[in-house]
């Protein structure tokens, strides 16, 4: 079953449609109810290996459906500590649970100040308002 | 509307628009046309239609007549098949070819009566065969274009019988008939590999006729399911796999071609059964995790012409040319997904085939 659309107040957003949950220094990365509503069914997630460096606003991974092929945007610089396992087995768990069992990587940050330049969730729905 | 190169070109709508954007379909634009390319999403619509029934909107594919004395003999020199092979009431799949053995389209040739038919031809295609074939009609024989007078509607899968309340058929056979009180031909085709029956209506009447369909349970399914189920069992679309520039004997259609009748290049098509084809469209599955996709290149010089997630075998499957060398089944293949070389495996076409 796909999700109701939401975007929860306690995630950071950047404007490619991806979202971090900020503890501390590390960060959740995943992508949002919007950017999984548009790609339709996710069939495969392509992650970067574990202890790779991600940079803000660069491509780290892959996500693809049946029709089409994203590029997953890091909001955040850092490096990666955890794939998700589970959304690489059973990809479709994004659009289940976009925010919850459907995250993607977790990193430590290595510029915390990154995050003052995301949008919280007001402001991300405006954006997504636009599109 | 899409902009185009700094013109605005409208896209056309089938008489059954309306009814995909009420369904909540995303519209995409496919060969000129405003066309739903799913409702509920491509791999439970696929499964839909393997499992039980789907409704399909074909309503932007082409519909030509050609009629007259002179149309057997018209047919059979621009056909690549034996149009003498077919009856009234039945129907055949068929190729136009060029003076290359090209293909300029593949379509359903549908016999009526001696020396009356209706081809069914690709939606991106249509101007281009009635162009080829108007360019062509001899005399004592009429090519008329009728696309806008028909609607198209294909329902597919193992209970689509069933649901609609028809009698079990031979494939390829065709008879006129009335579905919940509108005015139908039924053709028993399709390009999904599954049972089904593909009606054509007075376009007028279009709308009622999904209507009445979706009433009777079939799923409605887009442009997205029917290119997974195509690609599944191997039916290749024109544009991609098969084009003016590949021809038939390398794209494994020679089955299609009756090579003892002259046709139009049909000297180079025997040339190419003589020699081998240099080249071969194969079916492959992906052994790695990874979708192949159209245009990716295959070590060797190969290339992908078709490729997706295959929702049956919840893999990447494709078909590709590669050189002769690399095509018998079982050849491993190395296609380059954006950068990273990805396994795959030639296999028997079709890719899937129903559990017997």
């Amino acid at each position: 079953m796909p999700a109701a659309e939401s975007y929860p107040d306690d995630l950071k957003y950047h404007a490619e449609h991806d979202w971090a949950r900020i503890e501390s220094d590390e960060a959740t990365l995943g992508i949002t109810w919007f950017a999984q509503d548009g790609l339709g069914e996710l069939v495969h997630f392509e992650p970067p290996a574990v202890g790779a460096a991600v940079a803000k606003d660069e491509p780290y991974g892959e996500v693809e459906s049946v029709k089409a092929v994203s590029d997953l945007v890091s909001p955040l610089s850092g490096e990666v500590l955890e794939v998700n396992e589970k959304t690489v087995d059973e990809p479709e768990t994004v659009n289940a649970d976009p925010y919850g069992e459907g995250w993607l990587i977790h990193i430590r940050m290595s510029d915390p100040s990154e995050a003052d330049s995301l949008m919280d969730a007001a402001a991300y729905r405006e954006h997504v308002a636009e599109q | 509307m899409v902009r185009v190169a700094g013109v605005v070109a409208t896209l056309k709508r089938t008489p059954i628009y309306a009814r995909h954007v009420e369904l909540g379909a995303r519209m995409v634009p496919f060969a000129g046309w405003e066309m739903p390319v799913q409702y509920e999403g491509v791999i439970s619509e696929h499964r839909a239609v393997r499992t039980d029934c789907g409704a399909f909107d074909v309503s932007h594919m082409g519909e030509l007549h050609v009629d007259g004395p002179t149309a057997p003999a018209f047919l059979q020199e621009m056909l690549s098949n034996d149009v003498d092979r077919i009856g009234d009431g039945e129907a055949q799949y068929t190729l136009l070819t060029n003076e290359q053995g090209g293909i300029v389209d593949d379509l359903i040739l549908y016999r009526f009566a001696p020396g009356q038919y209706l081809l069914v031809v690709n939606a991106s295609n249509r101007a281009a065969v009635y162009d080829w074939l108007k360019e062509r009609e001899p005399r004592g024989c009429e090519v008329r274009h009728t696309s806008d007078d028909y609607g198209l509607v294909a329902v597919q899968g193992p209970r689509s019988l069933e649901r609609l309340g028809l009698p079990d058929e031979p494939a390829f056979t065709h008879a006129m008939g009335e579905f919940d009180g509108i005015e139908v031909m039924i053709g028993r085709t399709g390009y999904t590999g599954e049972k089904g029956v593909e009606l054509c209506c007075a376009v007028e009447d279009a709308a009622d006729l999904w209507d009445a369909v979706l009433a009777r349970g079939a799923a409605p399914c887009g442009l997205g399911a029917r290119d997974t189920l195509r690609l599944e069992v191997c039916f290749p679309l024109h544009g991609s796999d098969i084009t003016p520039e590949t021809d038939a004997i390398s794209a494994g259609l020679g089955w299609a071609c009756a090579l003892a009748k002259e046709f139009t290049g049909v000297d180079t098509l025997r040339r190419i059964r003589e020699e081998g084809p240099a080249r071969r469209l194969v079916a492959f599955v992906m052994e790695e995790k990874a979708i192949p996709r159209q245009g990716m290149s295959i070590e060797g010089g190969g290339e992908v012409t078709s490729g997706t997630h295959s929702p049956m075998l919840d893999r990447g499957i494709g078909m590709g040319y590669v050189p002769a060398g690399q095509a018998a089944s079982k050849s491993e293949l190395v296609i380059d997904v954006r950068g990273k070389p990805r396994r795959g495996r030639v296999v028997e076409k079709p890719i899937y085939r129903k559990e017997t």
